[in-house]
């Protein structure tokens, strides 16, 4: 069906109270551009620190380019540009001055394939960490073993840090991809579509993942599986046609959102 | 529920479960409607009927129950879906506990066998049940056509039953001191009574469901009240 017959141009945010919120970042009236084909179209939403905030909606709604600009993925295209302002913490990411290595040291990045390098477990933690810090091996040896305890990685390699990394299984991959962003200390984390690849264990395991991660980063993730999204997080926000339709509460969303379009999509009425 | 799902069996889930729903309804409000006609006529051979009636309506209680579960566990429904469904649910709980109250009715009118009370008595008993037929058809009616103002009007209209219901219980008081001889039948009298008036609470539990699931809130103003004292005498309370 087409959406010819929606009429509603305004978002509608249903959060309730901020109140105890500590928003990391901000993103305020984003526009982005494919050459010239208008991707996003004056997105505003924000992500709290210790929260969880979903991006669902259907292929080409804009999700993933939305979380692609959170860490300026998309610099490294031509072509690509955004206007508006995100700001991480007061800093305007968007600004030409802005150093992106420390940038994506600030903002991890997990993406819907596990991406291990090939290299050892060990070297896939340790690389990431050495091109920001000069540890000695006891602290990186620390370090590498905190981050995979995080991934909840350690106990399945502990014996075989010297393996080569995509030996590994795919759900096992995921979390050394986690753990690799855990390990350079981050503030938030992307998730891109983290478990559509995985088998429901592995998934489950992410998932478990993402909620004790929560505590410490402030995370963002962009998913098509619905239930995970309502499992997950504790915001959600949906997305049409590089519109942001709909934002709130998780609770709110799944159970009784207001746009018509949101209600349409998760009740798989279209897309 | 204009828009239909891409997956067309779950348009046809929904559909089949709001269908027994109503099945139920028909089947508790006819259950109701003749339990307080034997009373009136002192039919028992019509209470043993209404008795044995009643399991029709567990059976369906139990299919919409299998049905919502496995519906849930099949297409993990959200939003007005789920709502549907939790909805489905309440509304057959309700539906089997105004069968049940039927039912006892019925089994009143069987102990009370020949001992019948004077019809004058009977016909306020007969009143409430009027009263309580209509918000029961009122508001099944409500959910077939996802009418909220409709769920509204029946949830406002219940103090007039909590009212009939106190005058009936002053009547069966002053028999009862008028003679003790009449304290057996106007006993159970008092229990068909109560348990009318508690028909018409689930009335009202129906029409908070049937708003529930049209607008995904539940009602936050409070409910008009009958009279406070007799509430307090006849226990009614919800």
């Amino acid at each position: 069906m087409t959406m010819a017959n929606y009429t509603v141009p305004t978002v509608t945010s249903t959060v309730t109270s901020t109140d105890g919120l500590t928003e990391k970042v901000s993103v305020r009236n984003l526009d982005f551009f494919y050459g010239d084909h208008r991707a996003l179209k004056t997105i505003n939403v924000s992500l709290y620190h210790g929260k969880v905030t979903a991006f669902i909606g259907p292929s080409g709604c804009g999700k993933s380019t939305l979380l692609r600009i959170l860490n300026r993925m998309y610099d490294l295209y031509p072509n690509q540009r955004a206007t508006g302002t995100v700001q991480l913490d007061n800093e305007n990411i968007l600004s030409p001055s802005q150093d992106l290595n420390m940038l994506r040291a600030k903002v991890g990045m997990v993406f819907q394939k596990p991406t291990p390098f090939p290299m050892t477990i060990y070297e896939n933690i340790a690389f990431g960490i050495r091109l920001y810090e000069k540890l000695p091996k006891s602290e990186l040896d620390g370090r590498v073993q905190h981050a995979l305890e995080r991934a909840a990685l350690w106990n399945e390699v502990k014996d075989k840090l010297g393996a080569n990394g995509q030996s590994l299984s795919g759900g096992q991959q995921q979390r050394l991809c986690i753990a690799r962003t855990v390990a350079v200390r981050p503030e938030v984390i992307l998730f891109d579509e983290p478990c559509s690849a995985l088998d429901p264990i592995s998934t489950a395991k992410i998932e478990e993942l993402i909620d004790e991660l929560k505590e410490d980063y402030t995370i963002a993730i962009v998913t098509h599986n619905m239930q995970q999204a309502a499992r997950v997080s504790d915001f959600t926000a949906f997305m049409y046609l590089g519109e942001l339709v709909e934002y709130g509460e998780t609770t709110k969303i799944f159970t009784a959102p207001n746009d018509r379009r949101t209600q349409d999509y998760i009740t798989g009425r279209f897309g | 529920m204009n828009e239909q799902h891409t997956a067309k069996a779950f348009d046809i889930d929904l559909q089949e479960l709001s269908r027994m729903v109503a099945e139920m309804g028909g089947l508790a409000e006819k259950q109701v409607a003749d339990a307080v006609d034997a009373l009136a006529k002192r039919d028992t051979n019509m209470a043993q009927r209404v008795t044995a009636s009643d399991n029709a309506i567990d059976v369906l209680q139990r299919e919409i129950e299998e049905k919502s579960v496995l519906t849930i566990a099949r297409r993990q429904p959200m939003a007005v879906d789920l709502r549907e469904i939790v909805g489905a649910l309440r509304l057959a709980n309700d539906l089997e506990r105004v069968g049940d109250l039927a039912k006892n009715i019925a089994k009143r009118v069987i102990a009370l066998n020949a001992e019948f009370p004077p019809p004058k008595l009977i016909r306020g008993v007969e009143h409430m049940t009027d009263l309580v037929l209509e918000q029961l058809k009122a508001v099944l009616d409500a959910y077939a056509r996802r009418d909220d103002s409709k769920a509204m009007a029946v949830w406002r209209g219940d103090e007039e039953i909590d009212a009939v219901c106190t005058s009936v219980f002053r009547e069966l008081l002053t028999y009862m001191m008028e003679d003790p001889r009449n304290i057996t039948f106007c006993i159970h009298l008092m229990f068909c009574a109560k348990n009318i008036e508690r028909m018409g609470d689930h009335a009202t539990n129906i029409a908070e469901t049937v708003h529930f699931i049209i607008e995904g809130t539940p009602i936050t103003e409070r409910r008009p009240k009958g009279d406070t004292e007799i509430s307090a005498l006849a226990g009614t309370h919800a």
